[in-house]
């Protein structure tokens, strides 16, 4: 069935009040996966440590993407493990989310130039929500990606939009 | 012992095998081994009681350009803290060197990276395949006239 | 009004409700787009290999085992404490009895070594194709100066 799925054409209170409450349900506990392949994933941890709480958005991570709603790709994207995460965020359900964290996933980071085995940018793979750009990104930095992406989740909507 | 005694002893030893060695000047003496006796060189280093080379801390690939690889060996004695460099060197047509990997197991992993980054093939390794590059890679990276490829399974690997 | 069961059934059957309007309206509200590669088997992204039913160690089996029939024992001594207090000497002596039987299997199962879950001299398997334990080489030959 799904109603997730199904787009309506007006929106009564009824549609509003369940976007409201569907879209604050999700964003409140955004599960991740935990994708820490490089340097990045030392700042992932220490944004999901104590100091900078990621317990406090709702986010604690994964090890499955079967059970995880965000995919935070956090390090330099190999070739050899670029297939590895296309298997993997294919077998994320929906809804799904990606962040791209640090200069190596949104773009190939320092080695754009020379990398033979580099992927220059998950994007090319995979579809992202969110870009965090950083080498490494702060952990302040990584939260508002966070709630960057929150907010988009927030403006998600069952009513289909009419386009002008 | 001083660079200069184990140059002796190895020359006393094995003679033509040890075709060069560059001991002055350098901040690491080194002695250059022909490719196909660098196992019983490394044998007897790790044996023999004046020199008990126990620990390979390096073993690394080198691509001297104009069609010559080499493959560089940095030992080192626990028990009496001295330090030895060995050289290698192959031509690109023929990159064969005998392995080390009986004498020092470490070499396993080493002889497998320089495989794989270098092209260079190590006779009598016991498990000869690519290490850190995928499987079906193809071409040595770490050669100086290596080409960057268009695409690998699909993917755009140039920025 | 009801009986002590009567209010057991009331329990069970909004339990089960609880959780079955939960998945109802779950099922409902998700969305459901399957596709080949979404379904394969979960192998931390690499394309899965081999049977899915792999070989247990039979120490599992002996453990769970040894814990039914002890776990029994347990259960049996529940009731007969509730009602101690009113039985008296025979009662306990007979309770004794039972469990010094069933500990005699316990002493059994325990001398054999069937407690164990590290065997003393462990056979360590030698795989194919040569990763694993092989002879150790000599490391210290004798050499002629």
């Amino acid at each position: 069935m799904g109603l997730l799925d199904q787009r309506f054409e007006n929106s009564n209170v009824f549609i509003t009040s369940m976007d409201n409450l569907l879209s604050w349900a999700r964003l409140s506990s955004l599960w991740g996966m935990q994708f820490g392949l490089a340097c990045c994933a030392i700042e992932m941890m220490a944004t999901g440590a104590s100091h900078y709480d990621l317990d406090r958005f709702g986010t604690f991570f994964r090890g499955s993407p079967r059970q995880s709603d965000v995919m935070i790709v956090a390090g330099t994207v190999s070739l050899k493990m670029a297939s590895r995460i296309k298997t993997l965020y294919d077998q994320m359900s929906e809804p799904r989310y990606v962040i791209s964290m640090g200069s190596c996933s949104n773009c190939g980071g320092p080695y754009w130039e020379h990398g033979y085995h580099v992927l220059k940018g998950v994007d090319r793979i995979i579809p992202v929500d969110v870009y965090v750009p950083g080498c490494p990104p702060r952990p302040e930095a990584l939260m508002e990606g966070l709630m960057k992406l929150q907010e988009k989740i927030r403006a998600g909507s069952l009513v289909e939009k009419k386009t002008a | 012992m001083t660079a200069h005694e184990i140059h002796e002893t190895l020359k006393t030893r094995f003679g033509e095998a040890i075709l060069d060695a560059k001991l002055e000047g350098v901040i690491d003496p080194f002695v250059k081994v022909a490719p196909d006796k660098i196992t019983e060189v490394a044998r007897f280093l790790r044996d023999d009681e004046r020199l008990q080379f126990d620990l390979l801390m390096c073993l690394s690939g080198v691509d001297y350009t104009g069609g010559k690889l080499g493959v560089v060996y940095h030992v080192n004695s626990m028990k009496l803290n001295q330090k030895f460099v060995l050289k290698v060197e192959m031509t690109v047509e023929n990159p064969h060197c005998q392995s080390v990997e009986s004498v020092w197991k470490t070499a396993n992993w080493h002889e497998r990276e320089a495989f794989d980054l270098y092209g260079i093939v190590f006779d009598g390794h016991p498990d000869l395949r690519r290490i850190l590059l995928p499987d079906d890679w193809e071409g040595y990276p770490m050669r100086k006239d290596y080409q960057v490829p268009e695409y690998y399974n699909g993917m755009k690997v140039p920025y | 009004m009801l009986t002590e069961f009567g209010r057991v059934l009331i329990f069970l059957i909004v339990g089960a409700l609880f959780v079955a309007i939960g998945l109802f309206v779950a099922w409902i509200l998700r969305p459901h787009r399957p596709y080949p590669s979404k379904l394969a088997t979960y192998e931390c992204g690499e394309v899965p290999l081999g049977d899915t039913r792999v070989r247990f160690n039979i120490r599992f089996y002996v453990i769970a085992l040894i814990f039914l029939i002890f776990d029994v024992e347990v259960v049996f001594l529940f009731p007969w404490a509730t009602v101690y207090k009113n039985l008296g000497w025979f009662a306990f002596v007979e309770m004794l009895v039972f469990l010094g039987i069933l500990f005699v299997g316990y002493a059994y199962v325990w001398r054999k070594g069937d407690l164990d879950w590290d065997k003393p001299s462990p056979k360590i398997p030698i795989y194919e194709q040569g990763i694993g334990v092989r002879e150790p080489e000599v490391q210290q030959e004798e050499i002629e100066a």
